[in-house]
């Protein structure tokens, strides 16, 4: 039997519905996966093996049975730390919320299973998904599978290291800024943020709840699509779940999978590449775009000039809204309570002590800064300011859409980056999402894929933005642009990876 | 333009309830200033006639009918607490006076 971690998620289904395979073989050759790489790998933080055996025995007994199963029933998958799971410790990468059981499942969450797919376990993300190469995880960084010396990306790095290493054919992972995206585009794999609202929120520990979005980390556009088919949909506990039934993004995808592009014009953003984009980047985004030029595609340079304000505004609104946020985090109800080492333990001296020692370089330096940005005298200058750019930056995407389908640039400005070597300078580090930003401030979905390699040998992600809810757009330019390049390369892209010493 | 010296990180921390270090605030001071002073620049972009957006799809207030729904567990919400007295949390004393 071929390896079942090598498959695609769909590929999987197929097999399963077919009676091929059973989802307890499918679902122990992925925790086999983990057991052997995962002690380099580091993309899970827990892993869930009873349960996720459970469930899969469940769903091969419903499927004896001959009861009428969804199309991945069976078909395992990884979540991200941040997403909460009902009797499975959650902890979103803090000390704050080390072994804490939350008592419910998230909204999507509770879709997966009643989709019937086992939860492999809780995928590492850099503490609250604050940063871009799980370095700020409070328990140890996850390591690129194409190379263990360099970040995964992040916030996400868990999730899209778990799908590159094969110990999951699909993950959920989440974008406030790029979360998702930049991750697939270092581990050269595939990763979409919806449309806000497209995906419930339910359940997720919240960073900045007007940015948020959970979304599919997977190995192929079809498999995100399919993904995206399960998780996505209205749900009247999240007041910003978009009312409207959403299309198959399946079909989506089908539909692009024949690689022809055909009249679709295709806006390549002038503020989003040049420079402080590597040289290897900026090739291989350069590659696709004449690959799509050959099948059809209009090529067009659209300019959003309020783009390069983007990233600041950003760091004046996730800080704002995440200082309000973990506010929560007060030693009283749940998580982690330190009580001061001298003086009288009142509430308030236990919330600073706990806080102090829960959280991390990062969470403190963005719950200052946010609380900079409101405070008396300062509201108007950063706040006002930043939340009248996104207004800017919604206008931008408004007249770029007018003379383009779809808008594409590379998903970040450089390949995976050694350990270490942005730490230590926070502006750095947040200039990886200067790509992947604009998308949130505006709520309009966007799309990460291979291109290609870089110079050095690692992976480059090709980002894809459409307007709010025409994700579809995504899955068809996308499949179909996967569809040429497979054709160039004659095999996935993460086959060129190297194979990862695995542990017996 | 204002700048973030220790004595604005100490008091932003207190206003933010986290205990610091010595170290902290000296490393978090040089930090934070620099990102301020990038981040500065958005109150040169927009206009006085630009209106802010607060979220980015418009919405509108979600009411549900009002009739009682399913609540979380007691026990399985205060298993989790860090202490708890007779089915209910335990917290610190409130204010700083004597008990």
């Amino acid at each position: 039997m071929s390896d079942l971690t090598r498959m695609t998620a769909a590929d999987l289904a197929a097999r399963l519905t077919a009676g091929e395979v059973s989802s307890v073989e499918a679902t122990q050759a992925h925790l086999d996966r983990i057991s052997a790489v995962d002690g380099d790998v580091h993309a899970f933080l827990h892993v869930n093996a009873d349960e996720a055996l459970a469930s899969a025995r469940a769903v091969d007994s419903a499927r004896a049975a001959g009861e009428e199963l969804h199309g991945l029933a069976g078909v395992p998958i990884a979540v991200k730390d941040v997403v909460v799971t009902k009797g499975q410790v959650t902890t979103a990468g803090s000390r704050i919320l080390e072994g804490w059981v939350p008592p419910y499942d998230a909204t999507l969450v509770t879709r997966l299973r009643e989709a019937g797919m086992p939860i492999l376990g809780k995928t590492n993300m850099d503490e609250f998904a604050m940063g871009s190469s799980t370095e700020h995880s409070a328990y140890g960084p996850t390591r690129n599978p194409w190379d263990l010396g360099r970040i995964p990306g992040g916030s996400g790095g868990g999730s899209a290291a778990a799908v590159a290493a094969y110990e999951a054919p699909l993950a959920i992972g989440t974008d406030t800024g790029g979360s998702i995206r930049q991750p697939a585009a270092v581990t050269g794999t595939v990763g979409v943020k919806p449309t806000y609202g497209s995906v419930s929120r339910y359940g997720l520990i919240a960073l900045a709840s007007s940015l948020d979005q959970a979304g599919p980390c997977t190995r192929t556009v079809l498999d995100a699509a399919l993904l995206h088919d399960v998780i996505g949909g209205h749900d009247p506990r999240d007041s910003t779940s978009l009312p409207e039934p959403a299309p198959s993004y399946e079909e989506a995808a089908r539909l692009g999978g024949n690689g022809d592009l055909t009249g679709m014009r295709i806006g390549v953003v002038s503020e989003l590449g040049g420079e402080g984009y590597e040289p290897g980047v900026r090739a291989s985004f350069q590659a696709a775009l004449t690959r799509m030029t050959d099948a059809g595609a209009d090529i067009v340079e659209v300019s959003c000039p309020s783009f390069p304000a983007a990233l600041a505004a950003y760091y004046l609104i996730l800080p704002s809204e995440a200082s309000s946020n973990l506010a929560k985090f007060d030693g009283m109800r749940y998580g982690l309570r330190v009580e001061p080492s001298e003086g009288p333990v009142t509430a308030e001296r236990v919330m600073a002590a706990t806080r102090g020692a829960g959280f991390g370089d990062e969470v403190k330096r963005r719950i200052i800064l946010g609380t900079y940005a409101l405070s008396a005298g300062y509201y108007d200058a950063y706040y006002g300011s930043a939340q009248k750019v996104r207004t800017l930056i919604q206008r931008d995407f408004a007249a770029a859409f007018e003379q383009a389908d779809v808008l594409v640039s590379p998903t970040a400005p450089t390949t995976a980056f050694p350990f270490g070597a942005k730490l230590d300078d926070p502006l750095a580090m947040y200039l990886n999402d200067v790509a992947t930003i604009p998308a949130n401030l505006a709520g309009v979905p966007g799309m990460s894929l291979p291109s290609g390699l870089s110079d050095d040998g690692l992976p480059v992600g090709f980002q894809i933005l459409a307007p709010a809810q025409q994700d579809a757009r995504l899955y068809t330019v996308g499949a179909a642009l996967e569809t040429l390049l497979l054709n160039d390369w004659g095999a996935p892209l993460l086959s060129r990876a190297p194979e990862l010493e695995v542990v017996r | 333009m204002s700048t973030i010296d220790s004595a604005e990180v100490i008091r932003l921390a207190g206003l933010a309830r986290i205990d610091l270090t010595d170290a902290e605030v000296s490393r978090l001071a040089g930090q934070l200033d620099v990102i301020v002073q990038a981040v500065a620049t958005v109150s040169q972009v927009a206009g006085p006639g630009v209106p802010a957006t607060s979220h980015p799809i418009p919405l509108t207030n979600v009411f549900r009918e009002d009739v009682p729904g399913a609540t979380l567990d007691r026990e399985a919400v205060l298993a989790q607490a860090p202490e708890a007295h007779d089915g209910k949390f335990a917290v610190p004393q409130i204010l700083g006076e004597e008990a």
